[in-house]
């Protein structure tokens, strides 16, 4: 069963995609005309971008004539907690990008085992100006506006709380809305971005959404730095500010060092070390654990 | 004073020589001139095999392209020379060359540069230098 808002994004993004497909001029089938690793890997919210973040890249290696999408499918271990993330996502004229996520979280051991929580994303991005990859003697780099639409779908495995609004959020889904900016500086081998989100999110969202402790957009800061060890080796970290609205969680900021490996257009693979935080106020232990994702597309 | 301005002009040119004169390290990690015609040797007929774009090298001298190769990647890697084909635009003003075909194009350069054991930060920054160039190649 697809809630509602999820519903109205979809047919959002087919329409989208239709407009798109009718609209570029280019070949009927994807044309794979960008460079290898520059639609960068899938993050944890379905979004092209780093592993933690979203980037001003759009998704796939379909150029501004044409289009391009992936699947992909993401898990994180730490020591309590495990957190499966599925999506497919499309680019289309290297302009505007869409996606669908669904999150699974779960308690392995500790405070929380046993608990099951969920949530859907359906993000849409677009391109604003700039071109990271070819705007060598600029330094204006390439930016995108994005929304996440966020639904969370339940909680179990822990007693009676059925939705996130018992454990004390002001609401089971939401909107973040971010800007990014990256900019690849070839001739230093590296990747810079910078992501602007405006959000009420609580663990992304799979704690609800605002709190008695705020309930309100904040601007959240999210950072990537990535050496381009060659045309198809990347590695780098990143790190993911957080709100705090729940008095259950005191949340705190994410972390991580990653490697992502581009075999070829039509794979890529990321393996990441993370740090997520304390999460919720039931288990004091700092989550620390791995990552890994594979995307596979066109 | 006109004298005064020419001469303040004068040194600025001359500076700015002395800048990029000075610096030719781009040059030398590509292995000067014998580096560059090695990757170039390379590279013309792997563009003639690449079925993306091969249709646009059609009639075209492709010795005479090699040479022209030599001369711009030599001179944008602050080499001793000076590129003395025409000018970028003049030739790609027909071609309808797409964002694809151009990138087909970096892809066969990064091979060309891999194969003759270019390290990955020098093709880099050689492409970074190659890369505004788009402006004037890419024309659909």
């Amino acid at each position: 069963m697809i809630p509602a808002s999820l519903r109205t994004l979809l047919a959002a993004s087919v329409l989208a995609l239709s407009c798109g497909a009718a609209l570029a001029a280019g070949p009927a089938s994807p044309d794979l005309g960008k460079l290898l690793a520059t639609g960068g890997v899938s993050q944890v919210e379905g979004a092209g971008g780093g592993g933690l973040t979203p980037w001003a890249l759009i998704t796939g290696y379909g150029s501004r004539d044409s289009y391009g999408g992936n699947v992909h499918a993401t898990a994180i271990r730490t020591q309590d907690h495990a957190l499966y993330t599925y999506g497919f996502a499309m680019g289309l004229a290297d302009r505007v990008e869409v996606s669908l996520a669904r999150q699974s979280f779960r308690g392995d051991g500790g405070a929380l085992d046993g608990l099951r929580i969920g949530q859907d994303i359906a993000g849409i991005k677009l391109k604003l100006a700039g071109d990271a990859v070819l705007e060598q003697d600029s330094l204006l780099p390439q930016i995108a506006v994005g929304v996440m639409a966020k639904r969370n779908t339940g909680v179990s495995g822990l007693g009676a709380v059925g939705n996130v609004k018992q454990l004390g959020a002001a609401s089971d889904h939401g909107v973040d809305v971010y800007l990014s900016a990256t900019k690849i500086l070839l001739d230093r081998s590296l990747l810079l971005n910078g992501t602007l989100r405006a959000t009420r999110a609580n663990q992304m969202g799979l704690l609800g959404f605002g709190g008695e402790r705020g309930n309100h957009y904040q601007p959240m800061l999210e950072a990537s730095a990535a050496y381009l060890f060659s045309s198809s080796v990347v590695a780098g970290v990143e790190y993911r500010m957080k709100p705090r609205n729940l008095a259950v969680d005191n949340e705190k900021d994410y972390y991580d060092a990653f490697i992502a490996w581009f075999p070829s257009k039509h794979l890529s693979v990321t393996a990441a070390w993370v740090a997520l935080g304390d999460i919720t106020v039931l288990n004091p232990t700092r989550q620390k654990g791995f990552y890994l994702s594979l995307q596979a597309g066109f | 004073m006109p004298a005064f301005r020419f001469l303040i002009a004068i040194l600025l040119a001359a500076a700015s020589l002395q800048v990029h004169a000075a610096d030719d390290s781009l040059y030398n990690e590509l292995g000067g001139s014998a580096g560059i015609r090695r990757v170039v040797a390379d590279l013309v007929p792997a563009l003639q095999a690449d079925a993306r774009i091969n249709a646009t090298f059609d009639g075209v001298d492709m010795e005479r392209l090699a040479a022209k190769l030599e001369e711009q990647f030599c001179e944008v890697s602050g080499g001793p020379c000076k590129y003395s084909g025409k000018d970028m635009t003049t030739i790609h003003e027909d071609l309808k060359v797409s964002r694809a075909q151009f990138n087909a194009l970096v892809e066969d350069l990064q091979a060309a540069m891999r194969r003759n054991d270019v390290p990955s930060r020098t093709q880099n920054r050689l492409l970074a230098r190659l890369a505004p160039m788009h402006r004037e190649v890419v024309t659909k």
